[in-house]
């Protein structure tokens, strides 16, 4: 048993963090802040340009070869450090799908600049009415000689108007079970027809819906065949687990306790109070268990099998207790948790407070936790499965 | 990484496991019920090497890793084991670093001729109140003020009714038997080790009752009708079993990483007790709770085996004090003490 990453991974976390320390400056972290665009071109770039935008594919498709806890490692620096990287996360997905069920041309096409940090992906799942239920999606395909005719509205295409190409899920068969008649296209967001409209956010991300109208797409921008496009998603959705560790929750405790380490309440540091220790002390043993659920996952995948049950086991723990924590860290601040960043003397320069109103969206994004606990109690627990309602629809 | 079992761990917990399936049915342990402990059982236990597997090899013990009694306590621990194996193994463990490796006292723990114990709480007034195992053991490591002491005596064998039905029972500590193991700053440190130790197995038996537990509530989901239909397919009372199973699994992870830390990675091993003991202890509840309810109006009768489940998660629990006290110790570890630097 041995629950360290190894010595391949700290050496590979030692050069993460000089990398972060050139490339990741408050200035980046600042714009992030401002324009809620969780993402940035010449930090992005700058990834790619050390091999790291897929640094755990294997070398002869353009990656290093980085083992699952070098992955990890990686990830949590990143984490630790605040990188804006939801435009690497979506566009690893759907480029890891690319090179799993792509045509030799698609790869060439794409796979190079994507590597290179020059181009991002968004994901096309969510409509209005289809969240969870992603297979209900309404939005049509239409084929029309060598071209497909698309038409609809996807919410939340985060970075939408950053990205090359949309991985967008729409109806091409009326005539079949819902999740048979889907097929999945990569949609030029520079195409005539494709209208893209900002959505800001509780978290002050900003997000998009992004709308169709008669866009004409080349088959050749298909992925997978056509009306399989529900395997091809849930391909895609496999790869969205795995090489977590510390996150986000772990950073704004480490913020939390350096400030209340500096800072003096009444003449003694904060860190002292006994009711602030306790609160951090309970948040610091859910980020431990939420880090040790990450990691088996990463232990699967080394180990040659494929997590899946563990992996909806971390995303449910992760998301539920991130979200007790910032109120526990709200708490242990006081009143002066309630200001924001950008007021002088707000507490952790009003990170907390920032991260509050984060929270709630990773209980939602990625999957609900209450898809988390469909899957764990049926899969996991081999309990019989839920009544769900209709499983065909008419577009 | 690697967060599996060694096949010489596999074996381990096999053994315990067979051991648990043919000796600690849950008639066994209700039988054992009146005074928490069963001596046949034991005597099971001696002729596997349990009492002194966790003993230095020079003391005539096992020489097991911390982690290897950990897996031993969950199994243990899942079978809601009604004989202070926990208590036995700790007390041996910190003797064996106290004592004179040719001591009479050791030698009998080592073998099992002699129950140990330990106070995971200190003591007051020269009294370890509601002590694990304090019922029928007769060696008794407790902190006294300063002193951390050993006490043999003849144990009362009567146990006090309680929660676990666990043999607990309150020991004077300053009578004929006494012996001062370590006082000052050997104490200080020689206690720490014992409260990680103790803290670290007694999660792990945690994790193997709420493992358990769960089984008992998922199993009954299953078979169990209301309209017409397995109540596991009603979400309200499938998300709250995968809840729970998500807390155990993580308590799992949690136990093992603490034991191992406890040799591999010693400038953590005490938070990483504190954080284990504290979770696993929340989640046997949460575990038991959940599966108790489960269950509907049977899970309250004391024929329907989830109560004895739920019992054990607070008295285990809670014989190692007030929770929010472990907290405290965990931001001692994390942050330092207060008033100190």
């Amino acid at each position: 048993m041995d629950f360290r990453l190894g010595e391949e991974s700290d050496a590979f976390r030692g050069l993460v963090r000089e990398f972060l320390d050139e490339h990741l400056t408050d200035e980046v972290r600042e714009r992030v802040h401002e324009t809620g665009t969780v993402h940035d071109w010449g930090f992005h770039r700058a990834l790619g340009e050390r091999g790291w935008i897929a640094a755990s594919w294997p070398v002869e498709v353009g990656g290093q070869g980085r083992s699952p806890f070098e992955l990890t490692a990686m990830r949590e620096e990143l984490r630790l450090a605040g990188a804006p990287t939801d435009g690497l996360g979506t566009t690893l997905i759907v480029a890891r799908t690319i090179n799993h069920l792509g045509t030799p041309e698609l790869k060439e096409q794409l796979l190079p600049r994507v590597l290179a940090g020059e181009m991002i992906f968004a994901l096309g799942y969510s409509e209005p009415d289809a969240g969870s239920d992603a297979a209900a999606a309404k939005t049509r395909a239409v084929r029309d000689g060598d071209e497909w005719v698309i038409t609809g509205q996807k919410m939340f295409t985060t970075l939408a108007h950053e990205a090359a190409y949309v991985f967008l899920l729409a109806r091409t068969n009326l005539d079949v079970p819902k999740h048979q008649g889907l097929t999945i296209f990569l949609v030029p967001l520079d195409a005539p027809g494709v209208e893209i409209t900002p959505v800001h956010t509780l978290g002050g991300e900003r997000t998009n819906v992004t709308y169709y109208n008669e866009v004409r797409v080349p088959d050749s921008l298909r992925v997978g065949e056509v009306d399989r496009g529900w395997e091809v998603a849930n391909v895609a959705l496999a790869f969205e687990r795995g090489g977590m560790g510390l996150t986000e929750s772990d950073r704004i405790w480490r913020q939390t306790v350096e400030w209340a380490t500096g800072t003096e309440r009444d003449g003694r540091p904060v860190i002292e109070d006994p009711l602030v220790r306790e609160r951090l002390a309970r948040v610091a043993i859910d980020n431990e268990v939420a880090k040790l659920l990450a990691y088996r996952v990463s232990w699967i995948v080394a180990s040659g099998g494929v997590p899946s049950v563990e992996g909806s086991m971390h995303k449910l723990f992760y998301a539920e207790r991130f979200q007790t924590a910032v109120g526990e860290l709200m708490d242990a601040l006081g009143p002066d948790a309630v200001l924001a960043h950008g007021v002088d003397d707000a507490p952790v320069a009003g990170w907390v407070e920032h991260q509050y109103r984060h929270a709630p969206v990773t209980t939602i994004y990625g999957g609900t936790s209450e898809v988390m606990r469909n899957i764990i109690a049926e899969h996991g627990l081999g309990l019989p499965r839920a009544r769900r309602s209709a499983t065909k629809t008419k577009g | 990484m690697d967060l599996g079992l060694s096949d010489d761990q596999e074996q381990l917990v096999g053994a315990f496991a067979l051991l648990c399936a043919r000796e600690v049915t849950p008639e066994r342990v209700r039988e054992a019920e009146p005074t928490g402990f069963d001596p046949a059982l034991w005597q099971s236990l001696v002729a596997l090497g349990a009492p002194g597997m966790g003993a230095p090899e020079a003391v005539g013990g096992g020489g097991a890793t911390l982690v290897d009694l950990a897996l031993v306590a969950e199994v243990l621990g899942g079978a809601l084991v009604p004989a202070p194996v926990v208590e036995h193994v700790v007390a041996t463990r910190v003797l064996a670093r106290t004592l004179a490796p040719d001591d009479g006292t050791l030698a009998a723990l080592v073998v099992g001729d002699t129950i140990g114990a330990v106070a995971p709480v200190p003591a007051t007034d020269g009294v370890a109140r509601s002590v694990p195992g304090g019922g029928v053991a007769a060696a008794v490591v407790a902190l006294d003020g300063a002193e951390l002491v050993l006490v043999e005596h003849e144990p009362p064998g009567v146990i006090t009714p309680n929660l676990g039905a666990s043999p607990v029972a309150h020991v004077a500590l300053r009578g004929p038997g006494r012996r001062v193991l370590a006082t000052g700053d050997r104490a200080v440190l020689a206690w720490g080790r014992l409260v990680d130790e103790w803290r670290v197995l007694t999660a792990a038996a945690l994790v193997g009752l709420g493992a358990a537990a769960l089984d008992l509530g998922v199993e009954y989901a299953k078979v169990r009708q209301q309209f017409g239909v397995p109540i596991g397919t009603f979400q309200s009372i499938a998300h709250g079993l995968a809840d729970a199973a998500t807390a155990v699994d993580g308590a799992r992870l949690l136990a093992r990483e603490a034991a191992w830390a406890a040799d591999e990675e010693p400038a953590s091993a005490s938070a990483l007790a504190a954080m284990a003991f504290v979770f696993c202890g929340q989640t046997a509840q949460q575990a038991t709770k959940v599966s108790l309810h489960t269950h509907g109006g049977y899970g309250f009768m004391l024929e329907y085996d989830v109560q004895l489940h739920y019992r054990r998660a607070k008295a285990w629990s809670l014989v190692g004090g007030d929770p929010r006290r472990a907290l405290g110790d965990l931001g001692d570890a994390l942050f330092g003490p207060v008033g100190v630097g």
